[in-house]
């Protein structure tokens, strides 16, 4: 068994761009804008970073290819960057590439960025883009919604809720999270909504309406990560430290083999269990003081809220109304907006959540800050329900 | 003895009634609104000659195919593809083999009728079964009279030396190259002439040459013939044609105006198709193509016709009907209006074709794949086996997938992904043999789906590809239609 990642690496420093529809910015004015806040953050030259990782998912509608776009925007000094792709968790997967070079010892110090310019296509909602000429061939026709709203058939259908009880505990996770971000400066969207409103939004894939769904935004965030030994010898004393990476990918037995019912995330379970060994968490409902969990839609994060065993399977839905998951709920959930208002420029989507687990830990979260986080979690999900990449990482307080 | 041995039919299941038509375009074109009534059969967005055809012979098949078919037909002069074999398609999506001859026959309202009495000869001669084909998509132009008279749809027929449910008895032709319509190489819409002079010069003329042509090479006398197939848009044009060769008036079939209007090179045997469906064992059936000249062929029903029953045919499609009111779907499903698609529906739709070759069994056929070792049926075929507690390696066999049961486990109705018909219903099927995929739905209603229906596939456009003039078809998951 393999020792796990566990207070080997520490954040240096962090930084995110002000997410939204950032008509005035190009990916480079993006990436500038989260890397100095991190730089400033981690209180080190761009001399000191010794490899990077960048992540953008749909780089053919802005940067392009490879690791040169990143290189490039920083003028870094001709170190190793790797370009990372793995739908939406590819934040979190330039992260676990910077974390474990550290860990091995083959960095010092490394950089993990990720961005997405998605508002220079001309339309709402995600790109179009191929699958490649087979899958082309046989892939059904639909959207990102249409895929996740089938949770919500599935779900009901499995556990007797019926369908408007599931569209008010959805509905209400979507008033949550914009509750949450009208208190976030770097929020796409920060304004609050009457559950109301949530419920007589226009339908974009049945059950799922216009508050279902998240914002598609422009955006940046990035991480600096080194050793705890290092990291004290920078002058940081309170050091947030990594307590668990573990990612889960699908391998065709939710979309094509008749074991799985459609009601739940196979993979964010496995990632989920795997995370929970590593840091050491046996009552992931009692210890994990706040997460973020990959909200695309309001019926993601309530079906993740069980497989991530915050909620028992078949119940998120009566935690979600009594309100477990609010600010002052016993897990606040999505504490910074989440996708839905924070926003979800792909790439990005990863750093983010980390950088608001990470800045509520320091204490740094201003109007939005919760009372002495200890661990803080965060979860990407990337393609859909049927076929999809899982990532979950942890982080908290050093020697917590 | 040579002779039909199974048949099957296909209606598209929407319906235009004609005096939605007549509301639209009445203002322009006032003669429309002498044929207000009835209504008639539009193809789906989906649809084409190509699937309606697909559709008809998998009705005629009802599940089995046979292993002696040595030769595929398909009768059209609506096919997707001028130059790409459409009956090579056909035998791909039905899973028959290769090993057979395949033949597109076009040009003329008379290709069914014509290619039919060809495929009967050769059948005679060389044994074995011939699946013989057709459909036929109508596009007119917006408020002419053919918008009014036109209908889509199919038929099939199995041929064959035994067991046979209709023997051919013979046939008569005559050659004439009576223009009474045409549509040149690049032109997208018939161009007619007067009916006055098509009735009088043209069916009254014409037909009664071939009729007699018939009962003399078949030694059957007029007055015998019990079924009198004859398509024709002018009213009454069969009862008197079949008067002036002899034939009882009450012979004369209904030729299905008022419930799909007229399905052009198809509707010969759309119509024999649901003739048969009504016929007694002995009766005589004669059939009339026309079309620069005129085919009639002699068939006499059997006493083999009652074990076709549980085929749909024209009758059961028929039944299965959808009224649609909006006129403007049609004129979009029939690329009759310059629509905006939106920039979603901008992409690229090339196809690789060294892909569909590679994978044809599987997109055009929906083969999938069956472990050996644990029995685990797949889509797609892979590999490895897709059972977690299996996971042999290069254990899979082909397995067909196309004529298993569908069952919903989850669905949505997708309003943002571009479609030509939003909203895009689609969701987890899994197959009564095993197997599940993400499948696109087709021919189902806002509020008419739900978790547990249990629906069918069937073989449809998935886009076409219009830069290139490209139709891609794969498989779609449908509500089931009864048999008649």
């Amino acid at each position: 068994m393999a020792s796990g990642i566990k207070d080997k690496v520490a954040i240096l420093g962090m930084g995110c761009s002000k997410f939204g529809e950032r008509w005035d910015c190009d990916a480079e004015d993006l990436i500038v804008e989260a890397y100095q806040e991190a730089m400033i953050d981690a209180g080190i030259e761009t001399s000191q970073i010794d490899a990077a990782w960048f992540a953008t998912a749909i780089e053919e509608v802005h940067v392009g290819k490879s690791g040169v776009p990143l290189s490039v925007a920083l003028r870094l000094p001709n170190i190793p960057v790797t370009r990372v792709e793995n739908f939406c968790a590819s934040g979190t997967e330039a992260f676990r590439g910077a974390v474990y070079a550290v860990a091995s010892g083959a960095a010092d110090i490394a950089l993990a960025l990720g961005v997405e310019k998605l508002k220079d296509t001309g339309y709402g909602g995600l790109p179009q883009r191929g699958a490649g000429p087979l899958n082309d061939m046989i892939r059904n026709n639909g959207s990102a919604p249409g895929g996740f709203a089938q949770l919500a058939t599935a779900y009901s259908q499995k556990h007797g809720v019926d369908m408007e009880t599931v569209k008010k505990a959805i509905g209400t996770i979507s008033v949550k999270s914009h509750a949450n971000g009208a208190k976030n400066p770097k929020a796409h969207l920060q304004k609050a909504v009457a559950l109301e409103t949530v419920l007589n939004a226009p339908m974009i894939a049945a059950p799922l309406g216009l508050f279902d769904c998240c914002g598609v935004s422009d955006g940046s965030a990035a991480a600096i990560v080194t050793t705890p030994e290092i990291a004290k010898s920078l002058g940081k004393h309170e050091l947030i430290t990594v307590k668990a990476l573990q990612l889960a990918v699908s391998n065709g037995q939710e979309s094509g083999h008749n074991s799985w019912d459609g009601s739940y995330f196979l993979t964010t379970r496995k990632a989920a269990e795997r995370a929970y060994k590593e840091a050491g968490i046996e009552k992931p409902r009692d210890q994990i003081s706040m997460f973020e969990c990959h909200d695309c839609f309001s019926i993601t994060e309530m079906v993740t809220m069980e497989d991530l065993y915050i909620s028992n399977e078949g119940e998120a839905w009566r935690d979600v109304l009594d309100g477990f998951y609010n600010a002052d709920g016993q897990v606040p959930c999505q504490i910074d907006g989440g996708l839905k208002c924070f926003g979800h420029p792909i790439g990005a989507s990863g750093l983010r959540m980390l950088y608001e687990m990470y800045g509520q830990l320091l204490g740094r979260a201003g109007e939005r800050q919760l009372k002495d986080p200890t661990f803080g979690m965060t979860h990407n999900l990337g393609g859909q329900p049927h076929q999809n990449v899982s990532s979950v990482a942890i982080i908290g307080r050093d020697g917590a | 003895m040579v002779g039909i041995t199974a048949y099957g039919g296909y209606v598209p299941r929407r319906r235009l009634p004609r005096s939605v038509i007549v509301e639209a375009n009445g203002w322009f074109n006032s003669a429309l609104k002498g044929y207000s009534k009835g209504e008639r059969s539009m193809c789906n967005w989906d649809e084409d000659a190509l699937t309606m055809a697909v559709e008809a012979s998998r009705d005629c098949l009802d599940q089995s195919r046979p292993d002696d078919i040595k030769a595929i037909y398909l009768a059209s002069t609506t096919l997707p593809f001028t130059d790409r074999q459409n009956s090579g398609i056909l035998g791909t999506a039905l899973n028959l083999g290769q090993n057979m001859m395949t033949m597109d026959i076009t040009s003329s309202q008379r290709a069914a009728t014509s290619g039919l009495i060809n495929a009967l000869n050769v059948a005679k001669g060389m044994g074995g079964s011939a699946l013989f084909a057709t459909g036929e998509h109508r596009r007119s132009q917006t408020a002419n009279n053919n918008e009014m008279m036109y209908g889509d749809g199919g038929a099939a027929l199995l041929l064959g030396n035994d067991e046979i449910v209709a023997e051919y008895i013979g046939a008569g032709q005559i050659a004439v190259d009576f223009v009474d319509h045409y549509r040149g190489q690049n032109a997208d819409f018939d161009y007619n002439w007067e009916e006055r002079w098509i009735r009088d010069e043209g069916f009254m003329k014409i037909v009664p040459d071939a009729v007699q042509a018939a009962l003399d090479n078949t030694g059957i006398s007029a007055d015998e013939v019990d079924h009198f197939v004859m398509p024709g848009t002018i009213r009454n044009i069969a009862a008197m044609v079949g008067k002036r060769c002899g034939i009882n008036t009450e012979a004369a079939r209904d030729n299905l105006h008022g419930v799909m209007g007229e399905a052009g090179t198809s509707h010969s045997l759309v119509m024999l198709v649901d003739c048969l469906q009504e016929a007694k064992p002995g009766q005589v059936i004669m059939v009339i193509g026309w079309g620069q000249g005129c085919d009639a062929l002699v068939f006499r029903a059997t006493d083999k016709l009652p074990t076709m029953a549980n085929r749909k045919g024209i009758k059961g499609h028929l039944a299965h009907r959808k009224e649609e009111t909006n006129y403007n779907k049609f004129l979009a499903f029939n690329g009759l209006v310059q629509q905006d698609g939106g920039l979603r529906s901008e992409t690229d739709k090339q196809t690789a074709l060294t892909t569909l070759y590679r994978n044809k069994e599987m997109v055009i056929g929906f083969v999938g794949g069956k472990c050996e070792q644990c029995g685990t049926v797949q889509f797609p075929k892979s590999r490895i086996c897709v059972n977690p507690n299996c996971g042999a390696i290069n254990t899979q066999e082909n397995h067909k997938m196309a004529e298993t049961s569908a069952t919903i486990q989850s669905w949505t109705a997708d309003n943002l992904t571009y479609a030509p018909d939003p909203p895009h219903h689609f969701g987890m099927v899994n197959f009564s043999e095993g197997g599940r995929m993400m499948a696109d739905f087709t021919d189902v209603d806002e509020g008419g789906v739900a978790v547990g229906d249990e629906f069918r596939m069937v073989f449809r456009i998935k886009a076409a590809d219009e830069k290139r003039g490209f139709n891609k078809y794969f498989w779609k998951a449908a509500p089931k239609v009864q048999a008649s």
